[in-house]
């Protein structure tokens, strides 16, 4: 525990010496405030329409639950900007280590080669979570102008963690492959958007192979999320594929030493 | 302390070590020396654990490196060929890092991280960013890294590559000061280094090691004969007779002449003094004797005379 924690230090103290974290979080934060921002007004400007529209007519006004609608278009944005950053922030953990010879002190101190990959995973996650973090700054304000229901923003953060730590784990393994840290950001990017848009290639023919591809999709089961629906498969997914990026992360670091 | 046996490592097909054998007692340093490419960065990444061998075992305080890989490391402070540093990191959070994965307990962290920038000579820059630092910084933060937590083995791969004259004096003492209490593994291609501060010699080459000695007895055992250069003034085909008239003498080579002056190697049996009769058969010549001095072959001859011959055989005898 104390060795995951000191690789865990290191890792995440090295984002903010770089300017890679500076870089990342301005560009999120400016992203996800301009989508936010356009989200907003656009909702809070159609349920004005409404009202005005039951007005005249004279019908009683329709319920309209604004805050919530925000969330959970502001979720699903928030979605799309984190798959484009997590590679950026997952490039690195390995490629840099392997391209600078560090590699080599990792493994040669008596760590044993999982306690390094844990340690970099939940830098990489620790980071991630940071972004959320910025992006609930955003979402704070719908609670400084009404009071929208708790549950559906604790299930839309808790899916955006689970998809952003299999993400990583997954971006994290990629960056094992390659020194390149542009490589294994490309190669992050492609590999993530393969599991985002799997299902599109199946089709919508309900098979069994249809259902078992868009089962991968990554987006899929976050949407039952920001619904605010914590399924038992969704979880399962996300964790299963956390645990399956952090496998093959442990497989490929185990065998640089058989590569030389 | 360090037992390898028989170790062969292969890349692609392509044996980069082969059958590699030897032992370093407790407190003993012993040279790695070779060419580039023979082997000796390999030879260490598998003692250390960083790459497993295809054949053979290595021991490093009699635990095998591969089966109990942790209890090996954990004893063993190790220099790679490039100094393993994170550029952005001062050197001081560096080492403090180092240490925390060393398994250096929390109290002993801080001591010991001042004990090795003081040994290492790193206090002026302990605060300065390593990206910032020359190459002779950089190498000796590596160095200072590979101390931490006391390791009883060093191993360390070039040690004072990049480093000016002084400093590398000081490594050299400073690695000479560790003798006795640690056991250290170096590698260079630097002799001079070799026959300062090791008390054995492996000389290795196409993975292959083909001696291993002190470097005292490497060198006069190669040479094989003792040689005396000798100029003395005189007609140069009468010297020449009078020197190979001498008892002992097995081979005079004449060097040139310039006026009157002449030289010649003289080469005799090895363990046999000729300088008196020499010098006497010289003088009663009535030649003119001017210089005579012993030649003897440096480390350098010797080991380009290992490395360039063909037939390695003689020399494994020997």
């Amino acid at each position: 525990m104390k060795n995951i924690l000191a690789i865990f230090g290191r890792d995440f103290k090295s984002y903010f010496y770089s300017p890679i974290a500076y870089v990342v979080l301005t560009i999120f934060v400016l992203l996800a405030g301009l989508f936010y921002s356009n989200i907003f007004t656009a909702i809070v400007e159609s349920a004005m329409m409404q009202g005005m529209r039951s007005q005249q007519y004279g019908q009683p006004a329709q319920p309209i639950d604004v805050p919530g609608m925000v969330a959970r278009n502001f979720f699903g944005t928030l979605s799309v900007i984190l798959l484009f950053m997590i590679p950026m922030i997952t490039m690195g953990l390995f490629s840099e280590e392997r391209k600078r010879g560090t590699i080599e002190l990792l493994l040669t101190v008596p760590l044993t080669n999982i306690q390094v990959v844990l340690g970099k995973f939940f830098a990489g996650l620790t980071f991630f979570c940071c972004m959320l973090g910025l992006s609930f700054l955003l979402m704070g304000t719908l609670f400084y102008f009404s009071t929208p229901s708790l549950g559906p923003i604790f299930s839309g953060y808790l899916g955006l963690l689970l998809y952003g730590a299999s993400l990583v784990a997954l971006g994290m393994f990629v960056s094992t492959l390659t020194e390149n840290q542009i490589i294994a950001a490309v190669l992050g990017f492609g590999m993530i958007l393969v599991l985002w848009i799997v299902d599109a290639f199946a089709g919508s023919t309900g098979t069994v192979m249809q259902q078992i591809v868009s089962y991968l999709s990554v987006i899929q089961h976050l949407e039952d999320f920001i619904k605010g629906v914590v399924d038992t498969p969704g979880v399962i997914f996300y964790i299963s594929l956390t645990v399956f990026g952090i496998l093959l992360t442990y497989r490929s670091v185990e065998s640089y030493r058989w590569r030389g | 302390m360090i037992e390898v046996e028989n170790l062969s490592k292969t890349f692609n097909g392509i044996k980069a070590i082969d059958g590699v054998t030897f032992r370093v007692d407790k407190g003993e340093i012993l040279g790695f020396l070779g060419p580039n490419g023979a082997g000796k960065t390999t030879t260490m990444r598998i003692v250390t654990g960083y790459m497993p061998a295809t054949g053979g075992s290595a021991r490093v305080a009699g635990f095998d490196v591969y089966e109990q890989s942790l209890e090996a490391r954990r004893r063993i402070g190790y220099l790679p060929e490039n100094p393993p540093l994170y550029h952005e990191m001062t050197v001081r959070s560096y080492l403090r890092f180092v240490s925390k994965i060393k398994g250096v307990g929390a109290k002993q962290r801080e001591p010991g991280v001042d004990d090795v920038i003081e040994k290492c000579r790193l206090q002026d820059v302990a605060h300065r960013i390593i990206a910032k630092l020359s190459k002779g910084y950089k190498q000796r933060v590596g160095l200072a890294q590979a101390l931490l937590g006391d390791p009883e083995v060093l191993v360390l791969d070039e040690p004072t590559i990049g480093l000016d004259p002084k400093q590398i004096n000081d490594v050299r003492q400073l690695i000479k000061g560790l003798a006795g209490s640690h056991t250290v593994v170096l590698s260079t291609h630097i002799l001079p280094e070799v026959s300062m501060t090791c008390n054995r010699v492996v000389i290795i080459d196409r993975g292959k090691i083909i001696a291993v000695d002190t470097p005292e007895n490497l060198t006069s055992k190669l040479r094989g004969a003792e040689r005396i250069y000798l100029e003395a003034a005189g007609a140069a085909e009468a010297l020449q007779k009078a020197l190979e008239g001498v008892p002992g003498v097995s081979k005079v080579l004449a060097e040139g002449q310039t006026g009157e002056v002449s030289r010649f190697h003289v080469e005799s049996q090895l363990n046999q003094d000729i300088r008196r009769d020499l010098a006497s058969a010289v003088v009663r010549g009535g030649f003119g004797l001017l210089e005579m001095r012993t030649v003897t072959m440096s480390l350098e001859e010797v080991f380009i005379k290992l490395v360039t011959s063909e037939d390695h055989s003689g020399v494994q005898a020997a």
